[in-house]
């Protein structure tokens, strides 16, 4: 039977829960991205100066929240990569006990909200072993993001040409080799876009964690809105901060995908 | 002779559409057969089913004294001598020209860095690429590309090759140059399976024509025989159609 070539595709996948990341076309000095980032950071220099209290107080506060919040985040992301890539290949595996867990898995997590998740996980470890704070709210935040990762690497090993795994075993290449040397280096390039923009994701809502005690810079921002009752002015610098952050991300992430896709393959 | 490829009372249904039908068909060592038959005939399943890309319903395939189609054989053994080259290619797009020859027999031969190499690049030279060894596909021409996927095949040595449409992607201008890597093989003494439609080939090479027609094996003959006088009215009827 004759095969229809269909001329090769690239594949995007889009997820928008992250932050925007933008485009290529965006050169204007007033692009969305510059008025954020540029008025956030704006604002953080400008309100320290005409307000020195609260604002400088505040901002002398919580930098030891924002390395915690870099410490889940870069913790649980890089957790979340090993568990997704596990997930991802669990879902198309032939094998028919793997897939159903890899799916079982996925299901439940995405049917869970990530603030009961990271509760559950918490209180449900406590029973076992006592885990210090950190290490409870990165072990949920792995698991959950493990799941959603999962979807993208399966998602992305999927938009690879049937052709490609075809020819692999053909030469004589185990599923697996196939895999490893040929499938996978070539969804790197797929995945990438949207795992940056899952990072981003779980930067943002990294924040949940501060219900475990863990003083992250949300946590750090309510602290001193406790002690000070400056809850509106605190919240503004933590908001700030967090958009800076995000912004500088999505902006990292889409020079990295320009510089991929410059390079060729 | 032993023959090299043997098809015996080959079926395969995909659902309800039956692809093969009973076919049989035996290769000799260095026989180049050229299948020839309507698109979804079943040419292209049937070369498929011969390093088990596809499964047989029933039937058997052997090639020498291994069987394909059992299945406690090991067919990742018998794909190693069983060269393929695809319609659409198929090249690693990450990969160089040199490093695609190169990654079988690295992975599954665990040739040492300098013998693949050496003979990637003597491939490459078959093929008369020698100068695009550092290309990507996405560099190469369509003809370029196919005849890498061939020195990739090459590169596992096989006993056997399969061409399944290896030029019905390319422009007119690029077919010449596949067909003449095809020719010289089959002067070398591959073994050879070619589902095609291209007559110079059939010409300057084949020894064997097939003509299949919905998933049978409708006849075989010398090319000579086949074209100019075919026995059976269902061939008649297609090589007016192509001719």
């Amino acid at each position: 039977m004759a095969e229809i070539t269909e001329p090769r595709r690239e594949t995007r996948i889009e997820v928008s829960d992250g932050a925007l990341i933008p485009g290529k076309g965006e050169k204007s000095a007033f692009s969305a991205w510059r008025i954020s980032f540029f008025g956030a950071l704006a604002l953080l220099v400008i309100l320290p100066i005409v307000h020195p209290n609260p604002y400088t107080e505040i901002l002398l506060f919580i930098p030891d929240g924002v390395l915690k919040t870099f410490e889940v985040t870069l913790l649980s992301i890089a957790f979340a990569l090993v568990v997704g890539l596990i997930t991802g290949i669990g879902r198309i595996s032939r094998i028919r006990i793997i897939n159903r867990i890899a799916t079982i898995y996925v299901e439940i997590i995405r049917g869970i909200p990530l603030l009961v998740q990271i509760f559950y996980i918490y209180y449900a470890l406590g029973k076992i072993v006592q885990v210090p704070d950190i290490m409870a709210a990165v072990i949920a935040m792995t698991v959950c993001y493990g799941a959603y990762l999962g979807e993208i690497f399966r998602a992305g090993i999927q938009s690879i040409h049937r052709g490609q795994m075809e020819a692999a075993i053909a030469l004589g290449l185990t599923r697996g080799q196939a895999l490893r040397r040929v499938i996978l280096p070539q969804t790197v390039r797929v995945v990438l876009p949207p795992l940056g923009n899952e990072f981003i994701a779980l930067l943002k809502d990294s924040s949940l964690v501060s219900i475990l005690a863990v003083s992250d810079l949300l946590r750090r921002g309510r602290e001193y809105a406790s002690k000070t009752f400056y809850y509106f002015e605190s919240l503004t610098v933590v908001a700030l901060v967090y958009l800076v952050m995000t912004l500088f991300f999505s902006r990292l992430v889409a020079l990295m995908e320009e510089r991929m896709n410059k390079r060729g393959r | 002779m032993e023959d090299r490829v043997r098809i015996i009372d080959a079926c395969k249904n995909f659902g309800k559409v039956v692809a093969l039908r009973n076919a049989t068909l035996s290769v000799k060592p260095g026989e180049v057969v050229l299948v020839i038959g309507p698109s979804g005939s079943g040419k292209s399943t049937m070369l498929r089913c011969i390093n088990r890309l596809e499964h047989l319903t029933s039937g058997q395939i052997w090639i020498d004294d291994d069987q394909v189609t059992d299945h406690a054989s090991d067919i990742r053994k018998i794909r190693e001598e069983v060269g393929m080259v695809f319609q659409s290619f198929n090249l690693f797009p990450h990969l160089t020209a040199l490093e695609n020859i190169t990654l079988a027999p690295r992975v599954v031969k665990k040739a040492p860095d300098k013998e693949a190499v050496g003979l990637g690049r003597s491939l490459l030279a078959r093929v008369g690429l020698s100068e695009k060894e550092s290309s990507y596909p996405e560099q190469l021409s369509g003809g370029q590309q196919q005849r890498v996927a061939i020195a990739r095949a090459l590169a596992m040595s096989p006993k056997v090759m399969l061409f399944d449409e290896p030029t019905s992607a390319l422009d007119p201008e690029m077919i010449k140059e596949v067909l003449d890597v095809m020719v010289e093989l089959a002067r070398e003494g591959m073994t050879m399976l070619v589902v095609s439609h291209e007559m110079g080939f059939a010409r300057a090479a084949a020894h064997t024509v097939v003509f299949m027609d919905n998933g049978e094996i409708i006849e075989r003959g010398k090319p000579d025989d086949i074209f100019t006088n075919p026995k059976e009215e269902r061939t008649q009827r297609f090589l007016k159609h192509i001719l």
